[in-house]
């Protein structure tokens, strides 16, 4: 545990991606296989579920410093992060704890899972008096699922490949679906992240799919476009669909369905079943799944907005109805296996033709090829992409035709761009501010925003809440708004303070739909603060109407 | 009676007709230390205690009007007695005891009951009234002992050094800045200081403080190879400016009682945090208050309510004071002073 806790620090205190390396490389080389497969896992985004009911958490750590319950309330509250609280609030410990994370994991905290709180009150404490302050803490982040430090999986991919000179691809590639809840990490799988490669690893991979390539926003005006990107003839143009990015595997007569959080969802999607049938073995699509209007699966678009597709997935079973309501296609536009071949380090329109090629083949109901858009110029296509929010869609991907399909947002093989529309937006008044987390802890950074439920000028019109949001300003903006908030507090509910409305943001967001759970009756997608409009007074924000008016 | 009533100007005194730190120009000052927030210029007629005299003359201008008093001397004024007595905090400052008709009340200004070298201890004042801070109210502050903050920044030097990089250490110019120079270890490398700390090294020298041999930055050639193993104290402020660039590739670190929190530390932006703080830790405020035996505690700047309510909690009588010392109630707004 001491040995990760020192790592994490290590990697805490530096935003240097070559110095987060070589923490890494130097505790990967030292560290027991045991250790190293739960460092992998923990570091790479794997989070086994809650292991304590938080309240159980809170009142035990309340129990041991000796403070009422408003005063750990007020200490959470300034620090933002629960484990980072009781880390701070518990007694000091000079014990010199030795047994290493995977002991930890597996012995102590993994087992205090579904245990009834008596049971838990009980083995706590004993565990955290064995603790000194860096591993109390990265002990209770563990418990709390709140582990995070700024480390990507790309850099601890990097990391293993430079240990183990492999090539960083291949490890990428085995370590996807390692941190899928299903696993547990061990010796042994780690030593298969970073083994020598062999001959037959290829056929070995049963179900697991390759890691996803990620686009890059473009932010350049048109008429840049020429001089960045060269001509539109160099690039493979699509619509940038609104939906779920999805690899579909087809191998041994089995179908496996991978969200971009690498987690298999082959059971939610029914209507991709039939593909275990109709696709031939060793095949691998790259997507995206979408809601589409029943009965239309031709070539017109059709795509139903994201809210819908949402709303399935939050639910526990798919009915008939439902299915029959808002069923889903695939539209694929990327092929990255064929004949069991691994077909990544093809270019971009090789693997084009030959995904036509599959498709034209075997008529794939649930299946639709992504359309090609061409232009003779940027402005032309810049005209295309305005028709994107009638169509459904966010904007265009434009794909280097000559780019290897590369591991995560990388860009060395060629690249992959974003041009995204321009997102919604009205001004909007803060009316709530609560204090935020991380490195935001005891600012008042999240925001709730409302508009007038009527006109200008109607009397007695008030704010109603729409939506809330957190990102988008600068470190300097935010002490400001901060400072405000402080100053025109007029009520504190908890950790929440209404404040006296004299605050107009200009709010971007993706997306606006119905929504019954909200008192404004519309629910916003991505909400962001675009710009705090100083110009602007209270009275000429926006009102419902304004939204009710980008209702398609 | 209360000896001590908040007013526009500041904490006021009304039998003794002065007031204590004000904020607005006022014709008697009693200053507990040489902080901007406690010792403001205009005031016609200025009494600190008597090691804190340089100070005052370095900030306020050497024409002020200023009367010293040794630590524990008493003065009578107004039928007020009134002495004044170590805080702890930095050079010079000083908890002011004022009795009045049987009456005591201590005003603590800003405190710290751990002796660290460079200034008198804190001395507890037994009193009916205490008026305390509470920038560090919250039991999350617990402050790590000296000794480990101090190898700390010593191990983050010598390894910068090792690699032939600058360490620059952001810390408040005055108090801060010769509380880190008092407790380094000078073998390491050579130090250098920001114009800003060097005029308050040469009044704490002056006062007997031991601090090791210093350099102004700004007379070392921008490639002279002394530069990358180095140790810079700097005022926060000086963070991001173009000053910084003659230090090429460096590493640096921000010295406060608010880096104990991760969340402060990141938003900062520095490679390192240390924790280390001229304040009261939580013990330390509980501790100091008891010390003084009073049944009414007045609390100031800082974390006010909690503080209150804590001790309310523990049968006292407390309530808050507005002041406008520090600035509001937490992290975020005051991380530069403390």
């Amino acid at each position: 545990m001491k040995a990760f806790a020192e790592l994490y620090l290590r990697l805490d205190s530096t935003t240097s991606s070559n110095a987060k390396l070589e923490a890494l490389r130097g505790y990967f080389a030292s560290a027991p296989a045991e250790d190293a497969a739960w460092a992998v896992y923990f570091l790479a985004g794997g989070r086994p579920r809650q292991l304590v009911p938080t309240r159980v958490l809170r009142e035990l750590a309340g129990a041991l410093a000796g403070l009422p319950d408003w005063l750990f309330e007020e200490s959470y509250q300034a620090v933002g992060d629960l484990a980072e609280t009781i880390s701070l609030l518990l007694p000091e410990s000079h014990q010199q704890d030795q047994e290493g994370l995977a002991h930890w994991v597996e012995n102590h905290l993994l087992p205090l899972r579904g245990l009834p709180p008596e049971d838990i009150q009980q083995r706590l404490p004993p565990l955290w008096a064995r603790l000194d302050r860096p591993s109390l803490m990265l002990c209770l982040k563990l418990i709390t699922g709140s582990f995070r430090v700024g480390v990507s999986k790309l850099l601890v991919t990097r990391a293993l490949a430079q240990l183990a000179e492999l090539d960083a691809k291949r490890v990428a590639q085995r370590l996807v679906g390692y941190t899928d809840i299903s696993h547990r990490p061990t010796a042994a799988s780690y030593q298969q992240l970073i083994a020598p490669e062999s001959a037959d690893e290829h056929s070995q991979r049963g179900g697991q799919p390759y890691p996803f390539f990620l686009a890059h926003p473009l932010q350049a005006p048109t008429e840049q476009f020429e001089a960045l990107l060269g001509p539109p003839g160099d690039w493979q143009i699509e619509w940038k669909w609104d939906g779920i990015r999805a690899q579909v595997v087809k191998r041994d007569g089995q179908l496996w369905v991978w969200s971009r959080g690498e987690e298999l969802v082959t059971e939610r999607f029914p209507e991709l079943q039939s593909l275990a049938q109709t696709l031939p073995d060793g095949v691998v699509l790259d997507g995206e799944i979408l809601v589409w209007k029943p009965g239309t699966t031709d070539a017109d678009l059709a795509v139903q907005p994201f809210a819908l597709l949402q709303q399935r997935l939050g639910r526990k079973t798919l009915g008939k109805k439902l299915l029959s309501e808002a069923p889903v296609v695939l539209q694929a536009y990327d092929l990255l296996e064929w004949q069991g071949e691994d077909w990544r380090s093809r270019p971009q329109h090789e693997r084009r033709k030959q995904l036509e090629n599959v498709l034209e083949a075997c008529p794939l109901a649930p299946v639709l090829l992504s359309p090609l858009l061409e232009g003779p110029d940027w402005a032309d296509l810049a005209r295309q992409r305005e028709q994107s929010r009638s169509l459904g869609v966010e904007g265009l991907m434009l794909k280097q035709r000559e780019a290897l399909y590369g591991v995560g947002r990388t860009k060395d093989m060629g690249t992959w761009w974003k041009w995204k529309i321009d997102p919604f937006s009205v001004d909007a008044v803060l009316i709530y501010a609560q204090r935020g987390h991380g490195r935001r802890a005891s600012l008042y950074s999240d925001y709730t925003f409302a508009v007038w439920d009527a006109p200008a000028g109607t009397p007695g019109r008030s704010l109603i809440p729409f939506a809330k949001a957190y990102s988008g300003l600068t470190d300097e903006e935010m002490r400001k708004v901060d400072a405000i908030v402080r100053k025109t507090t007029q009520e504190t509910f908890g950790p929440v303070r209404s404040v006296t409305p004299t605050l107009v943001f200009e709010l971007g967001f993706e997306g606006i739909a119905l929504s019954k759970r909200h008192k404004s009756g519309i629910a916003v997608r991505f909400p962001r603060m675009l710009r705090w409009r100083q110009d602007k007074p209270v009275d000429e924000a926006d009102d419902l109407a304004t939204l009710q008016a980008l209702l398609v | 009676m209360d000896l001590v009533i908040a007013r526009p100007e500041g904490l006021y005194c009304p039998p003794g007709d002065f007031y204590i730190d004000p904020w607005r120009p006022v014709d008697r000052a009693v200053i507990t230390h040489g902080h901007g927030d406690h010792s403001r210029s205009g005031n016609l007629h200025y009494l600190t205690a008597e090691p804190g005299a340089g100070i005052l003359r370095s900030r306020l201008g050497k024409d002020i009007n200023l009367q010293t008093l040794p630590y524990g001397e008493r003065l009578q004024h107004h039928g007020v007695t009134l002495s004044l007595h170590p805080a702890g905090h930095v050079l010079g400052s000083a908890q002011v005891r004022l009795e009045y008709q049987g009456e005591v009340w201590v005003a603590s200004g800003d405190y710290k009951v751990e002796p660290d070298g460079t200034c008198t201890p804190f001395e507890p004042v037994r009193c009916h009234t205490f008026i305390t801070e509470s920038t560090f109210g919250l039991p999350i502050y617990r402050w790590p002992t000296q000794a480990d903050i101090f190898a700390g920044i010593n191990t983050w030097w010598r390894a910068n050094s090792e690699q032939g990089k600058a360490s620059v250490l952001f810390c408040y110019a005055f108090g801060k800045a010769q509380r880190i120079l008092h407790g380094l270890d000078p073998s390491i490398g050579p130090i250098l200081v920001h114009g800003a700390v060097e005029p308050l090294n040469r009044v704490y020298r002056e006062a007997g403080v031991y601090l090791p041999e210093t350099r102004y930055a700004g007379d070392i050639a921008r490639n002279d190879p002394l530069l990358r193993k180095a140790l810079v104290l700097a005022p926060p402020s000086a963070g991001g400016s173009s000053w910084m660039r003659r230090f090429g590739d460096y590493s640096d670190a921000f010295a406060s009682g608010w880096m104990l929190l991760r969340g402060t530390r990141r938003r900062r932006g520095v490679d390192r945090g240390f924790v280390l703080s001229d304040h009261a830790d939580w013990p330390g405020l509980l501790w100091a208050i008891g010390q003084t035996g009073a049944e009414r505690v007045m609390v100031t700047h800082g974390s006010v309510s909690v503080l209150v309510r804590y001790l309310m909690e523990q049968g006292l009588d407390a309530r808050a004071f507005v002041t406008e010392y520090g600035e509001e109630d937490d992290a975020a707004t005051t991380e530069t002073g403390t």
